[in-house]
């Protein structure tokens, strides 16, 4: 499913993808001060003095980030590095309170791992991860409030980040996209990372090159923090577009950072760039490596949730569903959540239905999120129970259906005190046939001497008059019957 | 009650205890002193209010009859270095001036918390950077010192040469310092009083302005080894919001001096005699070795074979950490901002270059180029190598000795003027003997062993175990006894 | 290895020094001085030693995910050359 090509005139050219994601870890306090992690807040009051970088303060690190990051290695297949390091990345910036970042260079907390994608197809890939390590976050910087100063609010500084750095292994926008929310729902399954992109908890910092098909790796370019999985796909799409033009132009692509414009769906280089980096990387002083036993490990391991690739599996097996509605139902925690509890001891298959089809698009509709839903999920189930036992027909199911999401209501109640339980009864539904033809003679003349299309028409006449409750199939037969001998 | 400010912590604790005097009357003469002695330049800032009002809360406890630590009540100096909270802290930096912390650094905080009185926060070298007390924003600390044929103002040493001079001055009953390649060591030899490093991670660096993180501790700075064992007793100990704090039992340092070293095994590394190693130095070497077997201490010639690369590694590794740690100095959100309309890093780098000293722009530059990209593992990564090779050392003869003597520095103290001239690897090489203990992290103890010939102080080092702090100490007393020194600087001598 | 005026002005760029044309020459053989110096440790041999970071042989010390910091904006702000609204403010960066 690699056959994202742009055709140039010098060929076929084949995109080159790595993402960099920097995932902000759940936790209450930041990673190496006891201030509070919340997003949001009154401009510099999640601030500790660590953390806008005054004279002799220290770091000291919060437990549950060193757990989040190993969990979340545990969840990406990957290599847990018992001894890592942490360094100072240094470089100036008005949000970066310290001079330096405190990241992991040489020796990351997690090591190689792999990410599955589920393509649209049904089939499946590989993404391997290079590694992911734990560093701060820097304070946020305003550039449109006033005409000469730029304002600094810290509240994010020192907030811990899991950077995941992907192989570069990806061919398409469309990769990249489903890469990042896989990424995404492991994180959320893992309660890792809660996965807010406009919130800014997670951002992907996208490497992009070109080559013709074969050819060694050429220039990238990386173009940071795009902040949602469309603007992911539709900068590579731009970039990739741009290096073939340069290239075939007879132009060279240089290595640089770029700026996504997500007004106009480009890129373009960043301003500050006049000096290379040199972030001067080492091992920071103020902090001892970071070190912990195997029994932490599987400690972590063995409280590991099922995680979507497990679940998918299980659920194609144990509920017979496709591949495709088994990837669509694990790619959200909640919404397999919800699917198994509606699935629970009703047909799987029909659940599966209802919840992808009627209950999306009425949350799509509604726009809330399968947390909020009206319909509790073991109304669902008898939903698909009534059909299947017959007391409703699938079109007053959907009518049903509606009401749930109206009132929240159980939908045996709804069909008894709407009165729509499905009439059977041959006599009932003959009187409303007999009826339907009497009124139209002229037309079951033309059914008699050969017009057989007609005769869906006397059924939708017919169950017309029996308000939907007719069974469809009894009052099929009724009418072909009647006007046909 | 002659003369207040001249008495030891031990002394004024006692006397204290029987009331022969309060807190109040001890500040106020330590006070006075200080007033008496500004031409010293000992303080950056002083905060009379603040003493006397601890002196009253301290008198006022010992009348309640509390139970007191055994500095309640006694005036002390703070480095300028350790932040303290709405007292103004510079680091001897004009990139500092007017910045008053919010919160008070560990170790200023026990010792308040022990009811000491803080007198005033002494000068230094600019972010503790030098060896003589020339290069800070606040002018040049003067030693209460002078040579007997040359009343030319000598440096007290540094960097905590502010401390160095307002203990050996009698302004403070003791002080607070700070060392990273010798700065507690080294002005303490210079002026004649004890200074004491610790293990590195005995005393919470939290709150200290860095300078070199893996290198800096806080140490006593005192007239007598007994007040270095009170005094460190009230620094030190683990502190959660330091993370190379060490977790570690905290001894009763007074009472591991028992004055018994009998048996004591005494290391005498030969690398540390160097061929032009100054004739009076070696001779009080030999003398403190003296000192040391007639208490019945047994002593061994040891090899420390990399201590002649010693402070090459220092003046990489150093550099290299400051270059970092002084990169939150950017005027941003505290300190000196020079602003004239240019941009964000016109701004940063107008505000940097008036806001640091010449010897601290140099140690950044030195830092900066070597952990830069291609030069890291020939110089930073290199140097933490040797560096392993020269803790190596020591923890090979520490499995043959208890504790190693060495003189403290290589010379008596140079005039001030003399200081300005010399090029930095000169003044480097003052360091060349505590240099190696601070790269190990090892406890070390400079005490004054006698006179030089032109009539100043020298110092002899004691380097321990680690967190043997107590051996030094005790090895240092049995020495302090034998060496009898009383000598006063020439400023507090009659008719001066 | 040696410093030439383009390396240290390069170098005081990364350290956010500024440094007056005419100081760069003797700026550099200064420093190259030293680095001289320091070369002699070129002499030791370090095969196969592993770099010394931390003398200290202590564990890293875990803190527990509690929020026990923070919320002392005025504090915060109190050393601030410029400020405003709660935020510090710098010369506009234009990204």
């Amino acid at each position: 499913m690699s056959s994202y090509i742009i055709e140039g005139e010098t060929g076929p050219w084949e995109v080159v993808i790595g993402l960099e994601v920097h995932a902000q870890v759940i936790s209450a306090a930041k990673l190496f001060s006891g201030a509070s992690a919340t997003f949001g807040g009154d401009p510099n009051t999640h601030v500790a003095f660590l953390d806008c970088g005054m004279p002799g303060m220290l770091p000291v690190i919060n437990a549950e980030c060193v757990r989040q990051a190993v969990k979340t290695g545990l969840g990406l297949n990957a290599q847990i590095n018992r001894r890592s390091v942490f360094d100072r990345k240094n470089y100036f910036y008005a949000d970066l309170p310290l001079g330096y970042q405190i990241s992991q260079f040489a020796h990351p907390i997690v090591g190689e791992g792999t990410v599955i994608l589920d393509m649209k197809d049904g089939t499946s890939r590989e993404v391997g991860i290079e590694r992911l390590h734990l560093e701060i976050d820097a304070g946020k910087s305003l550039h449109d409030q006033h005409p000469s100063k730029s304002f600094i609010d810290l509240n994010r500084a020192g907030v811990a980040l899991m950077e995941i750095v992907s192989k570069p292994d990806m061919r398409s926008p469309e990769e990249a996209g489903a890469y990042l929310k896989k990424l995404r729902a492991i994180l959320r399954y893992l309660e890792t990372c809660d996965g807010n992109m406009e919130e800014g908890s997670m951002r992907a910092d996208v490497n992009v090159s070109v080559r013709h098909p074969g050819e060694p790796l050429r220039t990238r370019c990386e173009i940071k923090n795009v902040n949602s999985v469309r603007f992911v796909m539709q900068a590579i799409e731009y970039e990739a577009a741009r290096h073939v033009e340069v290239y075939e132009q007879g132009g060279i692509i240089e290595q640089e950072t770029r700026l996504f414009d997500s007004a106009k769906g480009t890129t373009r280089p960043m301003r500050s760039k006049e000096f290379a980096h040199d972030y001067r990387y080492f091992p920071d002083p103020d902090l001892l490596p970071l070190e912990f036993t195997q029994e932490f490990v599987d400690e972590i391991k063995a409280g590991l949730p099922e995680l979507p690739d497990a679940k998918k599996a299980r659920f194609i097996g144990d509920y017979g569903l496709t591949p495709y509605d088994a990837g669509v139902l694990v790619a959200e925690k909640e919404t397999a959540a919800y699917f198994e509890a509606a699935a629970e001891g009703h047909d799987a298959k029909a659940v599966a239905n209802w919840v992808m089809g009627d209950l999306f698009a009425a949350l799509n509709r509604t726009g809330k999120s399968i947390a909020e839903s009206p319909v509790a999920p073991e109304n669902i189930g008898r939903l698909v129970d009534l059909i299947k036992d017959g007391t409703i027909s699938g079109r007053i199911a959907k009518d049903v259906f509606e009401i749930m999401v109206e009132t929240g209501g159980e939908p045996g109640r709804i069909v008894e005190e709407k009165g729509l339980k499905q009439v059977t009864d041959t006599g009932a539904i003959e009187k409303v046939v007999d009826e339907v033809i009497a009124a139209n003679p002229d037309k079951a003349a033309e059914v008699k001497a050969g017009k057989e299309k007609l005769l869906g028409w006397f059924v939708g006449q017919a169950m017309k008059a029996s308000q939907g409750k007719a069974n469809p199939g009894i009052l099929n037969e009724m009418i072909r019957k009647k006007l046909l001998g | 009650m002659t003369d207040l400010t001249s008495l030891t912590l031990a002394e004024a604790r006692d006397g204290l205890a029987k009331g022969e005097f309060t807190s109040v009357e001890l500040t106020g003469a330590c006070l006075a002193a200080m007033e008496a002695r500004k031409d010293l330049n000992a303080f950056i800032v002083t905060c009379p209010e603040i003493a006397l009002d601890r002196a009253e809360a301290s008198d006022a406890r010992r009348a309640k009859g509390e139970a007191l630590g055994p500095m309640d009540g006694a005036p002390v100096a703070i480095k300028d270095l350790f932040c303290t909270e709405g007292v103004q802290t510079t680091a001897a930096s004009k990139i500092l001036q007017g910045f008053k912390p919010q919160y008070e650094s560990t170790v200023s905080a026990r010792l308040k918390a022990g009811g000491a009185v803080m007198l005033g926060k002494t000068n230094l070298d600019e972010f503790a950077m030098g060896s003589a007390n020339i290069t800070s924003a606040y002018g040049n600390v003067v030693s209460p010192w002078q040579a007997e044929d040359d009343a030319a103002p000598l440096v007290p040493g540094g960097s905590s040469g502010g401390s160095a001079a307002a203990v050996a001055a009698r302004m403070c009953l003791a002080a607070t310092g700070t060392d990273t390649g010798g700065s507690i060591r080294q002005p303490a030899a210079f002026t004649g009083i004890v200074g004491l490093k610790p293990t590195y991670g005995r005393c919470s660096r939290w709150g200290i302005v860095a300078f070199a993180s893996s290198l800096d501790q806080a140490g006593p700075m005192t007239r007598s080894v007994r007040d270095a064992a009170i005094m460190l007793g009230q620094m030190a100990g683990f502190d959660a919001k330091d993370s190379t704090s060490a977790n570690v039992a905290l001894p009763d340092f007074e009472k591991a001096l028992t004055g018994d070293i009998r048996g004591l095994k005494v290391g005498v590394p030969k690398e540390y005699r160097p061929i032009g190693l100054a004739t009076e130095i070696a001779a009080l070497w030999d003398q403190g070795i003296t000192w040391l077997k007639d208490a019945g201490a047994e002593v061994v010639e040891i090899s420390l074979p990399h201590t002649d690369k010693a402070l090459a590694t220092y003046y990489i590794i150093a550099p290299a950490e400051a270059s970092s740690n002084l990169a939150r100095y950017d005027g941003v959100r505290y300190g000196l901002r020079v602003e004239n309309g240019g941009n964000l890093d016109e701004m940063y780098m107008k505000t940097r270059a008036a806001g640091f000293g010449k010897e601290v722009k140099r140690r950044i530059l030195i830092g900066t180029y070597v952990l830069s990209a291609g030069y890291y593992d020939a110089y930073y990564l290199k140097a933490q190598k040797v560096r392993a090779l020269i803790a190596n050392d020591f923890r090979e003869a520490f499995k043959q000795v208890d504790v190693i003597l060495t003189p403290t520095a290589p010379s008596d103290p140079f005039p001030i003027e003399g200081g300005a001239k010399v090029d930095p690897i000169t003044m480097y090489l003052n360091d060349v003997f505590t240099v190696p203990a601070s790269l190990a992290g090892l406890p070390a103890l400079s005490l004054p062993g006698g006179l030089s010939q032109r009539g100043l102080p020298l110092g002899l080092q004691l380097i321990g175990r680690p967190f043997d702090e107590e051996t030094v100490l005790r090895a240092a007393q049995a020495m302090e006894a034998a060496a009898g020194f009383t000598a006063v600087p020439t400023l507090l001598r009659e008719g001066k | 290895m040696s410093l030439d005026k383009a390396t240290v002005r390069k170098i005081g760029f990364l350290a956010r020094l500024e440094i007056p044309e005419e100081d760069l020459e003797g700026l550099a053989h200064e420093l190259n001085g030293i680095l001289g110096w320091v070369e002699q440790l070129q002499q030791v041999n370090t095969e196969g030693v592993a770099p010394l970071a931390s003398v200290s042989e202590t564990r890293l010390y875990w803190r527990d995910d509690v929020v026990t910091d923070g919320a002392m904006p005025e504090k915060v702000l109190a050393n601030a050359p410029d400020g405003l609204d709660g935020y510090f403010l710098v010369p506009k960066v234009v990204e």
